[in-house]
């Protein structure tokens, strides 16, 4: 597959699914015929056909909902939503029942299903296109939450995504889909949804993100080391089912822990993190976890996007006042 | 074929060959209480319309389940006073309705339903022992039999719609001949779901059946009031979708525009429409007062209208109903229904384990940690 930005890897997971799995059917707004939205689709339809490949009307609970009736049915629906901010009327369709069938039917039904959706901001877009609400997600019981950050982890995670006998809500970084470039295997394979991917080692501090923040992270990271700081950065991943052992292993080593995320701090996925840490390692911990997160403010438009989003400064400054302890 | 836009009157007509012009316009000068547009086959006197779409056994048969289901539902009430049920939905009054919807399906066919249709699930192969122990409050209540195509009933209003066009479309991707029939109230026809379902099924012509079941009601609030459009089945007509409008109290007719539906939905022409018009004689559920938002002549009116009522009538003048035999079937209801609460009730009572093993088909490392917390008390 050679070089591929966090788009192609995506585009080429759907592709080998379609080819490899005639029970994968996409649906969505506007992915067949443009491509969709972020080009994620792009050629699909072409190569595999209209049905396999759908565009739907604009009605986002009902593409969720017909994707539910046709993974209980035995499909492997990827529905995939425009933007986070449009995935709320879908909502209820999540919570009720994609999340509940299993434990409704006591296992006699699944919805064996990916939801697609691209969040975060930093693009300069309208209103209610650069939302992370990803912690009201996570927060359902019954479905697994699933946020790549490099284009290798995007394939693995995107096809083990549609193998798994379970919903999964697939988020995917925006920012990165054209930013992170990387050397790919042509072949199938997976990675596993569940454990953290510790990006880089270090013994001083572990910096937690995920997702669209992992781009800045990655910077912090790199400034901090030239100062002489040796850093551990996770990847958290997957949210749901979150790999709380894998969160301990790292801040037990290092006493040390920013966590580092775009959306707001009140009931942010970051203090479901902090909080697991501690009930873990509070005696390992040689300083107070600190976050770096979005304001609980509403995510501004363009010309105030800067003053929203973490910067690396602002990583950076709280892993210093962090070693400080 | 049946045409593709259907006014209310020609709808019907496209659905209903054997209901020819002369039968509609029979309904009305023999039953000018009839509302307009409203395909019959039986009146509440016993007396026949038009040619049935069953024979004289098949008749008694459905007349058994009807029995059978009311008995179910007397009992469920009766048991949910004596605090053995959670909250009950009757549906009494609706026995035709739900029977004469479920004989139209075969077992290949998906049923996506309500809380309330606890006699169209049975009717259609969900086991009342599971229908009564998911009452009790147990979800192994939803874990019907690998052949049966029942999703466990939808709690939610109108939510579960869409998922008979979801397993429709996929069965007519996978190239089978099943079609889904999903039921619901007239309340559920005022939700975004119900527009989202219709309008996809009428896009991607699945084969499913939406079946309405109007029992003048959204709990409290009459169905004049919860729409401008003169009836349910009209609104079909924006989707582009043929409907039926059925005296849902009717088994026969019912049974008959039920069936068309499916049948045409099996082979091939898409969804359909359909609206029951009907009466839920009992409250809204066992938390419910009738009597704060409508008077008794209206419930005795509708009582006149007794679905079991007047097939009992057809069938006495076809000499093919005794009260011995109604007796008979009364009883033997009572038995089967005596034994399923007796099963429902002496199972098992759920391990503290069962909630953390039914989330996901393997639990996540974090459900087993908590599974442990919970064991170990």
């Amino acid at each position: 597959m050679g070089e591929v930005n966090l788009a192609q890897a995506l585009n080429g997971a759907l592709d080998t699914a379609l080819g490899s799995d005639s029970r994968v059917v996409l649906l969505g707004e506007d992915i067949g015929r443009t491509g969709g939205v972020f080009r994620i689709t792009d050629g699909l339809l072409d190569t595999h056909g209209g049905e396999r490949v759908f565009d739907t009307p604009v009605a986002e609970s009902g593409i969720v909902g017909a994707a539910f009736g046709m993974a209980v049915a035995g499909m492997r629906p990827v529905a995939e939503i425009q933007f986070m901010g449009f995935s709320y009327p879908a909502y209820d369709q999540v919570i009720n029942h994609v999340a509940r069938i299993r434990n409704r039917s006591n296992h006699r039904f699944a919805a064996p299903m990916v939801i697609r959706v691209p969040y975060g901001g930093g693009i300069g877009a309208a209103e209610h296109h650069s939302e992370s609400t990803e912690s009201i997600y996570a927060h359902i019981p019954g479905i697994k939450v699933v946020v790549p950050s490099t284009p290798r982890d995007a394939r693995g995670l995107l096809l083990a995504a549609i193998e798994d006998p379970d919903p999964v809500v697939f988020l995917e970084p925006i920012r990165l889909y054209r930013a992170v470039k990387e050397d790919i295997p042509d072949i199938y394979y997976t990675v596993d949804i569940g454990p953290v991917r510790v990006e880089r080692e270090g013994e001083d501090i572990t910096l937690i993100s995920w997702g669209a923040m992992m781009k800045e992270t990655r910077q912090a990271a790199v400034r901090l080391e030239s100062e002489g700081v040796s850093v551990e950065v996770l990847d958290v991943r997957t949210l749901s089912p979150l790999d709380r052992g894998g969160l301990a292993d790292s801040v037990e080593k290092t006493g040390r822990a920013v966590i580092i995320h775009e959306a707001p701090l009140t009931g942010g996925f970051g203090g479901e993190i902090a909080a697991s840490i501690q009930e873990r390692c509070l005696y390992s911990l040689l300083s107070p976890i600190v976050r770096v997160t979005g304001w609980d403010t509403v995510f501004p438009l363009k010309r105030s996007e800067t003053h929203y989003l973490p910067a690396v400064d602002r990583i950076v400054n709280a892993a210093e006042k962090t070693l400080e302890g | 074929m049946s045409s593709r836009k259907p006014g209310l009157g020609r709808g019907l007509e496209a659905l209903i060959p054997m209901a020819s012009q002369t039968t509609n316009d029979a309904v009305r000068e023999t039953s000018p209480d009839a509302p307009k547009d409203m395909f019959q086959l039986i009146e509440p006197d016993g007396s026949v319309l038009d040619r049935l779409p069953v024979t004289l056994e098949e008749m008694r048969a459905l007349y058994a389940d009807m029995v059978e289901a009311r008995v179910f539902d007397h009992k469920s009430m009766a048991m949910q006073r004596q605090g053995r049920l959670a909250t009950y939905a009757p549906f009494e009054g609706q026995e035709a309705a739900q029977i004469g919807a479920a004989a139209a399906l075969r077992p290949q066919d998906w049923l996506a339903a309500t809380y309330r249709d606890a006699a169209l699930n049975w009717r259609a192969g969900y086991p009342w022992r599971l229908l009564i122990l998911g009452r009790t409050g147990d979800e192994r209540g939803g874990e019907v039999p690998e052949s049966v195509r029942i999703l466990p009933p939808s709690i939610t209003v109108g939510g579960h719609m869409i998922h008979a066009v979801g397993l429709a479309w996929a069965e007519k991707l996978k190239g089978s001949d099943s079609v889904a029939l999903t039921s619901f109230g007239d309340g559920a026809t005022s939700e975004g779901d119900f527009h989202e379902a219709m309008n996809f099924a009428a896009v991607y012509e699945t084969p499913t059946v939406f079946f309405c079941q109007n029992n003048g009601f959204a709990i409290s609030y009459p169905v004049h009031e919860q729409t401008r459009s003169e009836t349910i089945a009209v609104k079909a007509e924006a989707y582009g979708m043929p409907a039926a409008r059925v005296d849902g109290n009717d088994v026969a007719a019912v049974l008959a525009v039920v069936r068309e539906a499916v049948d045409r939905a099996r082979r091939g022409e898409g969804p359909s429409l359909i609206e029951a018009v009907t009466y839920r004689l009992g409250p809204h559920t066992t938390s419910d007062d009738p009597g704060r938002y409508r008077d008794e002549d209206e419930g005795e009116d509708w009582r006149s209208k007794d679905p079991l009522t007047r097939i009992r009538k057809l069938l006495e003048k076809a000499r093919g109903w005794t009260s011995e035999w109604q007796e008979e079937l009364e009883k033997a209801a009572s038995a089967k229904i005596e034994e399923a609460v007796e099963w429902a009730e002496n199972l098992a009572q759920p391990e503290p384990e069962d909630l953390f093993d039914r989330m996901f088909s393997t639990p996540t490392p974090s459900l087993q940690e908590q599974k442990k917390i919970a064991s170990d008390g």
